[in-house]
């Protein structure tokens, strides 16, 4: 084996999903300005935040808004009503022809109910004459049904590009008390990771629904970054910062992963099996922690690649 | 398209519109009270024109009532006010 081949670790670039905001589907105040605030992806619900008599109005509203505002560099995803309710089909159709990135389904049980989904993307994707394949999915995991059925929803289809944890809804399910230390989530959140690992997608955390606590935000940030979660679902934009802080490295971070990758290079230079530092063999999955970490302080843009940057 | 009665959409907040629609006799009527009338009523006119055409409504009495609302967000509600004074019988083409 050589060493160009011992050192393929299979990263490929980070797409940030630190944050995703939420923003009412029928609050076109909210809509027109929820890019300028930085976080990496927004969330237009047409669910629960839309009242039933209002469905058809704020659908046309996002419908508009998608069409003729530039949202980028946020990723635009949109939370559709369920297909087993009057407004679910006409809610895909739609945010499939204004060319919503990606569309996330609320309380996802089964695969089965992605199958649905994405077959209805499908169509509307043929009938609208657009790629097939170009509308990405998200799941969000409310109850226990789903969390049980992890893995399946989320190799379910290749659209999808991430799993989410509802956490409310899943807690009234299973009949547990929300609390601050967040024990009743631990089995929800840790399987949500481990199956979208497993999947090779994303996973994003529930929302904290207290704007006014700062403090209890960043700990419950820190605690499912360290879980493996790549980002937080946001409900108003002045969370964005301290969970952005959280999910970026330190220099200090970044200075010692830069000096493993010295040594990596190093190791290929010479054309080494092993990678050394200070004569210590320096283990697999330390060296794709440092790598990744490095590609997420590039996109946090806290880092420059020299190599890249002359 | 034929209108069955008023349809009304939107609402009073900040950057939103309120748009009450009903057939009428004499060609698109548009009265506008806006915020921003002496800037951008030509524009807010223009889109509750195209739009109400692009139903091929002839004869139609549009009450604006604007708040600052974006061309997307004046498109947007004058289509369901349409959609609603429709009775529910046109569906929009998604």
């Amino acid at each position: 084996m050589n060493s160009s081949t011992q050192f393929q670790l299979g990263l490929s670039p980070i797409k940030l999903r630190r944050t995703m905001l939420f923003v009412p589907g029928n609050n076109p105040g909210m809509m027109s300005n929820a890019h300028v605030y930085g976080s990496d992806a927004l969330m237009f619900d047409l669910e629960d935040s839309v009242a039933t008599q209002q469905k058809d109005a704020a659908r046309l509203l996002v419908y508009n808004a998608l069409k003729t505002i530039d949202y980028s560099p946020c990723e635009v995803v949109v939370r559709v009503n369920p297909l087993d309710t009057p407004f679910g089909v006409q809610d895909v159709r739609a945010m499939v022809k204004c060319g919503a990135q990606v569309i996330r389904l609320p309380k996802t049980e089964t695969a089965l109910e992605i199958n649905d989904v994405e077959y209805e993307i499908e169509k509307a994707e043929k009938d609208f004459g657009i790629p097939v394949g170009r509308t990405k999915m998200m799941a969000a995991i409310e109850g226990a049904l789903g969390v049980v059925n992890a893995y399946s929803i989320a190799t379910a289809s290749k659209r999808l590009i991430a799993i989410a944890l509802g956490a409310e809804d899943y807690c009234a399910n299973i009949k547990a008390q929300r609390t601050e230390e967040g024990t009743e989530l631990f089995l929800a959140r840790a399987t949500i990771v481990v199956a979208a690992r497993a999947a090779g997608i994303d996973c994003i955390d529930t929302v904290y629904s207290d704007t006014n606590n700062e403090e209890q935000l960043i700990r419950e940030a820190t605690a499912i970054k360290k879980l493996g979660f790549d980002g937080k679902s946001i409900i108003n934009p002045r969370q964005i910062r301290p969970i952005h802080a959280v999910f970026t490295p330190t220099p200090m971070e970044i200075e010692k992963a830069l000096r493993i990758k010295t040594a990596l290079e190093e190791a290929i230079a010479n054309g080494s099996g092993v990678v050394s530092m200070k004569g210590k063999m320096v283990d697999r999955p330390v060296l794709l922690r440092a790598l990744r970490c490095l590609e997420l302080a590039k996109a946090s843009k806290v880092y420059f690649d020299e190599e890249e940057t002359k | 398209m034929k209108l069955k009665g008023t349809g009304i959409a939107g609402t009073l907040e900040s950057g939103d519109a309120m748009i009450e629609l009903s057939p009428g006799k004499n060609g698109i009527r548009i009265d506008l009270n806006s915020t921003v009338e002496s800037q951008f009523g030509k524009y807010i006119r223009k889109v509750v024109m195209d739009t109400c055409l692009e139903f091929d409504l002839q004869d139609v009495d549009v009450k604006v009532q604007d708040k600052g609302a974006l061309d997307c967000t004046i498109r947007a509600r004058v289509t369901a006010a349409i959609l609603r004074a429709a009775g529910g019988e046109v569906q929009y083409e998604f």
